[in-house]
């Protein structure tokens, strides 16, 4: 399979192979990283809790989603960009690695559910835009997302432990 | 260094006792106290940015800044009681990775601070709801939420480098 011959080609990158020898390099890019998902996951938290009705239940959702989310999206792009940096300097050991692959998978699930929400659930936001309590829908949105980050972050967490 | 030398008998002994070597047998234990750790500081990370930003006017303006303190602010004081506690555990399995290592104590000093100046916002919009409303604090506004920022994301940069600055 032609992915077979992607993973040890990315490693021999110019900048993989920068990450991978440098004593420096990773330990920054990974503070980064760790600073970009622990934003993701605050303010990704901020409106599933605002949808499940636990917070900021006075503060209409759209309006919250308006002021939230941009930094979500800003701290998504760098938490990626550098994921992607650190991936690079061992990528065969990565793609091998079972805690970085629930990882990806709950990623992916992730993203998954905030689709469905936003084609199903969110389309009718105009009817449930301040009431305390959204539907059942957005709760249930709400709560496989929590669910979905803790777990990226549990997966995460492991890679450190597993990979070394 | 000789601050943190008076304080290795301690350190031995705790490292010595049963419930450090216990935690330390658990393999699971450790990730799993680290990753609730890193959940509580995105709570807290995530508040302190909202709240900041409305100090900086930048989102938020149909609200006072006591507003968004008083929607904020319990959610970072109670996550941060779960940052100390996970913090102690981390701490009590194994005292030399973080009691001997001065990016360690970098870390506790940035944390008072950044404690500090959220608790110097709480304090003072409890006296006064529009305290930081005035055009003349605009100033001082900015300067509080920028160094917040500023301080809360090197306590995350300092909690990575702990794993990379031991002797």
């Amino acid at each position: 399979m032609i992915l077979q011959d992607l993973w040890p080609a990315l490693e021999h990158m110019p900048f993989a192979l920068a990450v991978r020898q440098s004593d420096l390099l990773f330990p920054w890019i990974e503070s980064v990283h760790v600073l970009a998902i622990v934003l993701v996951v605050g303010t990704v938290f901020i409106v599933d809790l605002r949808l499940l009705g636990l917070a900021s239940r006075g503060r209409p959702v759209t309006q919250l989603a308006r002021e939230v989310l941009p930094y979500t999206w800003a701290a998504y792009g760098l938490a990626a960009c550098t994921g992607f940096l650190l991936f690079s300097s061992s990528a065969v050991s990565y793609v091998n690695d079972l805690p970085f692959r629930l990882k990806m998978l709950t990623m992916a699930m992730a993203g998954m559910n905030m689709l469905v929400f936003h084609f199903v659930s969110y389309r009718g936001v105009a009817r449930w835009d301040r009431s305390a309590r959204p539907p059942l829908g957005a709760r249930t949105a709400a709560g496989i997302s929590m669910a979905c980050w803790v777990a990226i972050v549990v997966f995460g967490r492991w890679v450190g432990f597993s990979l070394n | 260094m000789s601050a943190l030398d008076s304080l290795t008998p301690f350190i031995n002994w705790l490292a010595h006792t049963r419930v450090s070597q216990t935690i330390g047998d658990i393999a699971w234990l450790t990730p799993a106290v680290q990753s609730v750790h890193i959940l509580a500081i995105a709570v807290v990370m995530s508040g302190v940015l909202m709240l900041d930003l409305r100090l900086l006017s930048v989102l938020g303006r149909d609200q006072t800044t006591a507003q968004f303190a008083g929607r904020y602010l319990p959610w970072v004081w109670w996550s941060l009681l779960i940052l100390l506690a996970t913090g102690a555990i981390l701490i009590v399995s194994e005292p030399k990775r973080s009691l001997e290592n001065p990016v360690f104590v970098l870390k506790m000093g940035l944390l008072l601070i950044a404690s500090a100046l959220a608790l110097l916002v709480q304090q003072t919009l409890h006296r006064d709801q529009l305290y930081w409303e005035a055009p003349a604090r605009r100033l001082a506004a900015r300067a509080v939420a920028l160094s917040s920022l500023a301080v809360w994301a090197c306590i995350v940069f300092a909690g990575r480098w702990i794993a990379y600055s031991q002797g």
